[in-house]
């Protein structure tokens, strides 16, 4: 655990975003994998749930005829009041639902997107409750494509759904398909790691809101060390292939030596290119008196669960010297120590 | 026979509504004509969730004596012997009445599936053995119910009954998912948005997991993209007393699981005693395990190693002679695993 203090500066600005946050609406996102998976109905159930507690619940209306609803919850949405876009600003109700939120308005209208209603009526203390597929998702667009071989044509940003205050997750077999079971899966797999990936993410500002600087290790984090003393190459490889069959993330750090000849030089920026090629996220840390050290306190910063070093051969350079291995086994709380044979660079 | 299937609706809490969505679905088989019997429902007075179970046929429950009462349990010959296509079978990790013919559910699960009937269960992923330490690590609670991982290999689906956590944290609030009174000390111990969101995304990412076996497992059909490549690594467990190496095991068969490789394990003939309940241990993970002599267990480990086709060696950091171990295998990986670390 590493004892830090977040500086007043920090604090006050997450006081502020705190405050700004209290006035404002919530907004919840249902997220779908494919068309026709039952995400409009979880988003009519809760609205519908909300509406016998009491609540005001209006469906946004843009004018247009949208899509009727499949499935056993068929037109539920059409018992609820509907109310022209435009209107609904004044009227403040305390919920709005937003079904397709990434179609686009048509150019008249105020906002260009439907996502971008919703983020406005959130300011004004309304919630938005929405519906969302996986294939709207701009980041993901080309990963769906690849699966499907089609892509569509409006989309909201990843960060418009981080940025919402909940996201839930419908993993229910489409009711009608025309997708190939394998094309589901896939598609499947891929909307339950955005959703761990958005839920990573907000239980990374709760730690950070809460002062807990701990890592949970939920997400595999593999860090390789890198020294121009032994091939990284292989290291590197095994160190990718684990972080894609974990879904996890990359790291590769090196403590930069000022001694070091420039073929030495040369080998090194060579290894860190290769990690940048794997899509690693490379550090150089300054040149430190105690390079072990440093390493470890990034690895825990970083929150590191794995760390990845390779055996050097027993001469003058003794960096990963038994002692130094030792040392950094003992200071490896809650993290995995993969040591490589050594590698004739 | 044809075994039947098993679909696991996994949760991450409780209150989630994994037993609502696994009784909807009943309810569209029996609509569609399915033969559905619930052979295990717990209530919990959860009154949405009873609802649920309307027009549903269950099968009579066994009533046991034990220690003075009469206790309650799933019949599990009387689910067989009614030859049901589908059996609805509630809380898949819990622990049988001590005297039942089986020790836990899951094996009474497999029975049914053996019978040839497909079962709907319902799981949290705390019970999940290979997770054992890091549910631990987030929640402080050390899971005594857990079920093998390969029973989720082995399902024929697995789907993530989500929910935020507030919206679960709200159901708590209102009483839905327990007694007012169980439900504050719920939330003051368990159920706090930083557990709940952790939890979720182990859930999430098991899922994802799941999903993405039964695709490797599944027939590739011209024109689908290529299945995950398993490669050629093989891990080794190495062995000892030391109580770290129940985390050790834990954490080797979950690499192993996502590197879709084999696991095996070995220790020094010398230790067997000690390290018995180990070796049950692996065995109900499923992880084959070998006694090495004693008189070098270093060299032996490494032979063995290197005989098997093992790319990695797995040892707990409390291994006896870790660095002259690690020393002398410097031609294979070794991984020091360590356990976790709880700051209160």
């Amino acid at each position: 655990m590493i004892q830090g203090r977040p500086n007043p500066d920090e604090l006050l600005r997450q006081i502020e975003s705190r405050e700004r946050l209290a006035a404002r609406g919530r907004l919840k996102i249902f997220l779908g994998y494919a068309p026709n998976a039952g995400k409009s109905d979880r988003m009519f159930d809760e609205a519908h749930r909300r509406r016998s507690r009491g609540q005001e619940v209006v469906v946004a209306n843009w004018g247009n005829a949208t899509k009727p609803h499949h499935g056993p919850d068929r037109g539920r949405g059409q018992i609820l009041p509907n109310l022209p876009i435009h209107q609904i600003a004044s009227r403040k109700p305390e919920i709005c639902l937003f079904d397709q939120m990434a179609h686009r308005n048509s150019p008249e209208a105020s906002k260009a997107h439907r996502w971008e209603d919703a983020l406005a009526l959130t300011e004004l203390g309304i919630t938005v409750i929405g519906a969302l597929n996986l294939q709207h998702i701009a980041e993901y667009q080309d990963a769906v494509e690849k699966i499907t071989g089609r892509r569509a044509a409006d989309s909201v940003p990843l960060s418009f759904i981080q940025a919402a205050d909940e996201i839930v997750l419908v993993d229910i077999p489409p009711d009608r398909s025309t997708l190939p079971p394998r094309q589901i899966s896939e598609l499947r797999e891929l909307a339950l790691l955005v959703a761990a990936d958005v839920v990573e993410h907000q239980l990374q500002s709760y730690m950070d809101d809460h002062g807990i600087h701990q890592g949970w290790g939920i997400q595999e984090r593999i860090l390789v060390c890198i020294t121009a003393g032994g091939d990284a190459r292989p290291m590197l490889d095994s160190a990718s292939r684990s972080a894609k069959r974990f879904h996890g993330h990359l790291l590769a750090v090196t403590v930069l030596q000022p001694d070091l000849n420039r073929a030495a030089e040369e080998t090194l920026q060579g290894y860190l290119d290769y990690a940048r090629r794997l899509d690693a996220e490379v550090h150089m840390l300054p040149p430190a008196g105690d390079p072990i050290g440093a390493i470890i306190q990034f690895a825990r910063e970083h929150r590191a669960t794995q760390l990845f070093a390779g055996h050097t051969r027993q001469s003058r350079w003794r960096f990963w010297a038994p002692s130094n291995i030792d040392r950094l086994i003992q200071a490896s709380e809650g993290m995995d120590v993969r040591l490589f044979p050594h590698q004739r660079s | 026979m044809t075994k039947g299937k098993l679909k696991i609706f996994l949760g991450y809490a409780a209150g989630t509504g994994k037993t609502y969505q696994m009784l909807t679905e009943a309810q569209e088989l029996k609509a569609r004509g399915i033969d559905v019997v619930v052979g295990y429902f717990e209530p919990h007075a959860r009154v949405e969730t009873i609802a649920k179970t309307y027009s549903l046929e269950f099968v009579p429950r066994l009533r046991l004596e034990y220690r003075g009462t009469t206790l309650e349990d799933m019949d599990t010959d009387a689910v067989i012997a009614r030859r049901p296509q589908v059996a609805v079978v509630d809380e898949f990790a819990h622990t049988n009445i001590p005297g039942s013919r089986r020790a836990k559910r899951w094996e009474d699960v497999v029975q049914i599936l053996e019978s040839g009937i497909d079962v709907l269960t319902s799981l949290n992923v705390q019970h999940i053995e290979s997770l054992n330490d890091q549910v631990w690590h987030v929640t402080g609670i050390r899971v005594r119910e857990t079920i093998p991982d390969w029973l989720l290999d082995e399902a024929a689906e697995v789907v993530m009954v989500d929910v935020t956590p507030r919206a679960l944290l709200h159901r708590m609030e209102r009483g839905v998912v327990y007694s007012p009174e169980k439900a504050r000390q719920a939330m003051e111990n368990f159920f706090n948005e930083g557990n709940l969101s952790a939890l979720r995304e182990l859930a999430l990412r098991q899922t994802a997991h799941q999903v993405e076996e039964q695709r490797a497992e599944a027939p590739i059909f011209e024109g689908d993209s290529a299945a995950v490549s398993t490669g050629t690594e093989c891990i080794l467990l190495w062995l000892t007393p030391h109580p770290a190496t129940a985390m050790l095991i834990r954490r080797g068969r979950r690499v192993a699981n996502y590197l879709g490789c084999p696991c095996i394990a070995a220790y020094n003939e010398s230790d067997a005693d000690a390290v018995c309940q180990h070796l049950a241990f692996c065995a109900n993970l499923r992880i084959e395990t070998r006694a090495l002599p004693g008189v070098d267990p270093q060299g032996a480990l490494a032979a063995y190693a290197r005989a098997r086709g093992v790319t990695q060696i797995l040892v707990t950091r409390f291994t006896p002679k870790l660095i002259p171990l690690v020393n002398q295998i410097r031609d294979l990986q070794v991984t020091i695993v360590s356990e976790r670390v709880r700051t209160p």
